[in-house]
């Protein structure tokens, strides 16, 4: 990353904007909005959650229903992200590795979860797997439950989070080409082989970037979910629906309680975020360094 | 002319299988169904859903405040993004990393947060009540609302092309004698304006689809404080599946619109970071 400050030396003119007065008058502007609209929201939820003090909150995150929500929470994201992540790698490898008709089409396709309301995700499974949709009464005289169960919050979860994993491989793959694979093929490896040696030890940080950030919305999801999961207290509410039940339940303190997980879950995402920026992970899909990459749209969304 | 080059990767078959496979279960069966369900209502009582009157405050109110905000982030993020990069201060990293917070934080956590803050007995909300401002349960709480959840992508968009910046440019400029704001406006702001225009675009998308952060803050009030995303949520708890799908699908064409001009943008700013 440059940084043009750096560059500065006594013999130029101050640059654009480097009077001190304006300087420091915009620093001040920006930290201020910065600490009202970032900061203190993280804030309050730590000073709610513990307003009733520590027991308090021990007892709600103990509460049943609660344990229950975050088990459920956890539960899917361990069956969605990695599902995720496996889509992901093969959907770049068969978009940075090989020519086809149809890969900017499926590319926009992969991408288009991004641009959908998660309202929009949540009605869309309604209308496949409930009694008004496509299977809906096929699959209630197999007795096969979907929506309002686990699998339905699954799904869901996996149509927000679907470009995430594959979203930061494809810039990243497209930039080292095809030609360490192809010489590990000519030379008689396998394609798992050639994977594992060759492609996987490069593309290791943006991956877990990827699964990083896709762990973390799987966890937050909020409007997809609250739309197939019918939120059955103790049976079908994740994290976030419970966090509302309770907010709505004039149990704030509860609801922050619960919160205040999912915050932590927020900042050990962003410290990993940081971490493996570092590694380089998420650059490549940076417009700046997208050069000559044509074949896939410049990505920018976080 | 076109370079013939032999195929001898393998897992083709197996990788563009299950992608196909995922995201035709994943993303297009679904979409389709929706898309299949409000064909299925028919000219008329497709139009009498989407117009009604309620429909339309829905409209309006989401694309008033959308609209807002994305103004608000568009000077606070070129503001937060230039901060970033031309200042050096004391945490300039720690707000740099904490401008991705609105992305980590669940929105239902984030609704709550910001309705406490900005409640008429909140931290924010207190101090604005005695100026006569409501923020919570208005419009203004929509707008608070809309403006967290899309930060990101104004200061991440714009941040990059700053800091690629060639100083040599407004040199020029000093030394042909204008003043910080000329350069700014005649050489900065154009040089940024394809990355500027890109982040709106995403901004106010994310802004229209948004739902979590907002129904906490918002009051819900039909016709006043109602979104859309909310509208189609309504209609389904109450059952009524057809002005739900109609709703949505309104939704999923705007994101479409809205897809199609971010991509134009994007590709816009690529070219030009590219190029300057």
């Amino acid at each position: 990353m440059a940084h043009p400050g750096a560059h500065h030396t006594k013999g130029r003119p101050p640059r654009v904007g480097d009077h001190p007065v304006f300087r420091r008058v915009l620093l001040a502007v920006v930290l201020f909005f910065v600490l009202l609209l970032i900061v203190a929201p993280l804030v309050v939820i730590a000073v709610e959650a513990f307003s009733r003090g520590v027991g308090y909150f021990a007892k709600t995150i103990g509460e049943p229903d609660t344990r229950h929500a975050i088990l459920l929470t956890v539960l899917t994201a361990l069956v969605a992200v990695p599902v995720n992540t496996a889509f992901g790698v093969a959907a770049a490898w068969a978009i940075t590795k090989f020519d086809f008709t149809g890969k900017r089409l499926l590319t926009v396709i992969i991408e288009l979860p991004f641009s959908v309301s998660p309202i929009v995700a949540g009605v869309a499974y309604l209308f496949v797997y409930g009694l008004q949709g496509l299977f809906g009464p096929a699959l209630q005289s197999a007795e096969i439950k979907i929506l309002f169960a686990l699998p339905g919050i699954v799904l869901a979860s996996m149509f927000v989070t679907a470009p995430f994993v594959a979203r930061e491989l494809i810039p990243l793959m497209q930039a080292q080409g095809r030609d360490l694979e192809e010489a590990a093929t000519s030379l008689g490896a396998s394609g798992w082989r050639t994977f594992f040696s060759v492609t996987l030890p490069n593309i290791k940080w943006a991956l877990l970037y990827g699964v990083v950030l896709c762990n973390s919305r799987v966890m937050g999801e909020f409007g997809a979910v609250s739309v197939v999961s019918g939120n059955i207290r103790g049976q079908t509410n994740t994290l976030p629906l419970h966090i509302e039940l309770l907010y709505h339940d004039y149990n704030a303190t509860g609801a922050f309680a619960a919160a205040s997980i999912l915050a932590l879950l927020a900042i050990v995402t962003l410290v990993a975020k940081v971490l493996l920026e570092r590694q380089g992970a998420g650059r490549a899909r940076r417009p700046a360094t997208l050069a000559g990459l044509d074949a896939v749209p410049p990505e920018t969304r976080p | 002319m076109r370079i013939v080059r032999r195929r001898v990767l393998p897992g083709l078959p197996l990788a563009l299988g299950v992608t196909l496979v995922y995201v035709g279960i994943i993303v297009v069966l679904p979409l389709s169904a929706l898309v299949f369900k409000a064909a299925s209502l028919g000219p008329e009582d497709y139009w009498r859903i989407v117009s009604s009157e309620r429909a339309f405050a829905s409209y309006r109110v989401t694309v008033l405040c959308a609209l807002a905000a994305t103004v608000f982030n568009l000077v606070f993020g070129l503001a937060l993004a230039w901060v970033l990069v031309r200042y050096r201060f004391p945490g300039r990293r720690l707000v740099d990393a904490l401008v991705d917070l609105p992305f980590a934080l669940p929105t239902a956590v984030a609704g709550i947060a910001l309705t406490t803050l900005f409640a008429a007995n909140g931290w924010f909300g207190a101090p604005l009540a005695l100026l006569g401002i409501k923020v919570a349960y208005t419009p203004l709480g929509i707008i608070v609302a809309m403006s967290f959840t899309s930060i990101p992508f104004i200061v991440r968009t714009v941040q990059p092309v700053l800091e690629e910046l060639d100083p040599a440019l407004e040199e020029a400029g000093q030394t042909l004698g204008a003043g910080d704001l000329s350069i700014f406006v005649r050489v900065i702001l154009p040089l940024l304006s394809p990355a500027l225009l890109a982040g709106v675009s995403l901004s106010f998308a994310r802004s229209l689809g948004e739902f979590g952060a907002i129904i906490f803050i918002a009051g819900n009030q039909p016709f006043e404080t109602e979104i859309t995303a909310l509208l189609a949520f309504i209609r389904l708890e109450e059952y009524d599946y057809p002005a739900s799908a109609a709703i949505a699908s309104v939704m999923l064409l705007t994101a479409f619109v809205m897809l199609a001009v971010t991509n134009l943008m994007q590709a816009r700013a690529l070219r030009y970071t590219v190029r300057g």
